[in-house]
């Protein structure tokens, strides 16, 4: 059900792990749907993301999404790393099945919460990033009982 | 381990040689409909009356109150929908369990959309049915109570016959899905007070698409499938003679080696919670300690997430199964787990291994240590244990 890449970032997740006192951190997902990411970021004074690490409670798809993601993000400029979209996380990966999609939008909120956070630890503002979502399910929850 | 390791007997088990064996003639060379008058086919005829008999003979019925039936699904969708319809006389009113399969579950949701009313009864951690509640749940409209033999999940066996004497008592038809626990368990239909049993041919060695309903005499259940005078005019369609042929030989084969088997099954299963529970931490096991089914284990391991957990042990070659959401194709994890009180998120950490007389001990060591070895990868991995040790 999932692709070579996928199943690659799974069993050899790349970046797992936490940094000590990082620029931004951000937690999403929650632990009733079956899925919570962290993302730990560590910014340099040019705004440049030296490391990222990554812990993932959830599927096998969850892991692989937080996995490309840090390697998508690492080295880039802050303003790079907001451009990362759950769109790039898929193809980066292969594709998702259907049903494991919500991984990709989860690791692309995991980037926009840690981002948020190092903004408000520094007091800064960064041009089009929105408080990020405490919880992506809650629209899919909604959506799940208009369909019943 | 090279060799495939498979501990996911109840979703379905290998179809025994011997089953195979007998079930082969059926296709090419006696391939006669038994409802035909002439000589070549009367054979196909006897070999379907034997195999009746076999099923009957193993819960204690006549050959007369078994039905074949497409399998397992099949027959809890006729008991319930056809009880429904003809005792709707009587009343509206049907009373189930929350842990039922959902071949049941979904099935009485269909039935409400058609106006008739279902009362789910709760279980307690173990997964056991509140006899007192489902008690009190009778009413003189009640027309059928549905609880299952065993559970699928979590291996809890049923008060059955508790439930069997509080239907008598009320004058109520009593339908048990028994699909994991025939060929398990000893089960005869008279002793229960069971009037109405489900079971399927795939669960203990026989091929997948049989399975049976047993209705008892004199229970005015209307046909399922309409057409010809097949199966009493009950369940139309030419009957599957080769599978109806491996159904019986399997349950022949079941019945006979069921002692020994599940001790041994039961040892392995013992051996198993042993290991697990004192070797990882933050670990449970669900369902009820002892009563059982003698293959069944499942447990929850805290801070991770079951579908991640199969992936790895697959990747070990060994076959599982769990009741995380991503599992289930849905948001939520396993009903059952969540109805015996586990909250989401140690839901989504199960792990369901079913063993069959085939598994070994050196088996059960390598899984032990694959799944010591997986969860403790995935731990390091979560957020969730990360946050708790940041707490203890």
């Amino acid at each position: 059900m999932y692709t070579k890449k996928v199943m690659d970032h799974f069993s050899n997740p790349r970046n797992m792990g936490e940094i000590e006192n990082p620029s931004g951190v951000g937690t999403v997902g929650n632990a009733k749907c079956g899925d919570i990411m962290r993302m730990y970021l560590d910014i340099d004074e040019n705004g440049i993301i030296q490391d990222v690490k990554f812990k993932t409670f959830g599927c096998g798809a969850a892991v692989a999404t937080s996995s490309i993601a840090t390697e998508l993000v690492k080295g880039k400029t802050v303003e790079d790393a907001l451009k990362v979209t759950n769109k790039a996380v898929m193809e980066a990966l292969d594709g998702l099945p259907p049903v494991k999609v919500h991984c990709s939008l989860l690791a692309e909120e995991a980037i926009h919460a840690a981002l948020w956070d190092y903004a408000e630890k520094k007091g800064i503002q960064i041009d089009g990033l929105e408080k990020p979502k405490s919880d992506i399910h809650e629209e899919e929850e909604e959506r799940d009982k208009i369909s019943y | 381990m090279e060799k495939k390791i498979y501990l996911d007997n109840a979703a379905t088990t290998k179809t025994k040689s011997e089953v195979v064996e007998v079930m082969l003639p059926y296709f090419s060379e006696l391939y006669g409909n038994p409802s035909s008058v002439y000589e070549f086919a009367a054979q196909n005829k006897k070999a379907l009356d034997e195999a009746r008999l076999t099923i009957a003979n193993a819960i204690g019925a006549e050959s007369a109150e078994v039905y074949f039936t497409g399998g397992g699904t099949e027959a809890d969708n006729w008991a319930l929908i056809a009880t429904a319809e003809a005792y709707q006389q009587k009343g509206k009113h049907i009373i189930t369990s929350n842990i039922e399969h959902h071949a049941v579950l979904h099935t009485c949701e269909y039935l409400q959309k058609r106006g008739y009313e279902v009362t789910y009864i709760d279980v307690d951690e173990n997964g056991v049915v509140k006899l007192d509640q489902l008690e009190k749940a009778i009413r003189p409209t009640t027309i059928l109570i549905s609880i299952m033999f065993a559970n699928n999940e979590i291996g809890t066996i049923q008060p059955i016959k508790e439930i069997g004497e509080l239907a008598r008592k009320n004058k109520i038809l009593f339908h048990t899905d028994a699909v994991q626990a025939f060929g398990q368990l000893d089960i005869k239909v008279d002793e229960l007070g069971v009037d109405m049993l489900s079971a399927s041919a795939h669960k203990l060695n026989g091929p997948k698409g049989i399975g049976f309903l047993y209705i008892r005499k004199g229970i005015k259940i209307r046909s399922f499938i309409h057409g010809g005078a097949q199966e009493r005019g009950r369940r139309a369609g030419t009957e599957n003679v080769p599978f109806a042929v491996g159904f019986g030989k399997a349950v022949e084969l079941a019945i006979s080696t069921m002692k020994e088997r599940t001790k041994k099954e039961t040892e392995l299963r013992e051996y198993l919670i042993k290991r697990v529970l004192s070797e990882i931490p933050y670990t449970r096991l669900n369902g009820h300690r002892t009563k059982r089914l003698p293959n069944n284990a499942n447990f929850s391991f805290q801070f991770i997430e079951g579908e991640s957990l199969l992936i790895m042990l697959d990747m070990n070659n060994i076959c599982a199964s769990s009741g995380s959401a991503c599992t289930s194709g849905s948001l939520d994890p396993s009903h059952v787990l969540l109805s015996i009180g586990l909250p989401h998120e140690i839901a989504h950490g199960s792990l369901r291994l079913t063993l069959s007389e085939e598994n070994t001990i050196e088996e059960i060591d390598y899984t032990v240590d694959k799944i010591k070895e997986t969860v403790e990868k995935l731990r390091n991995m979560s957020p969730l244990y990360e946050d708790f040790v940041r707490r203890r």
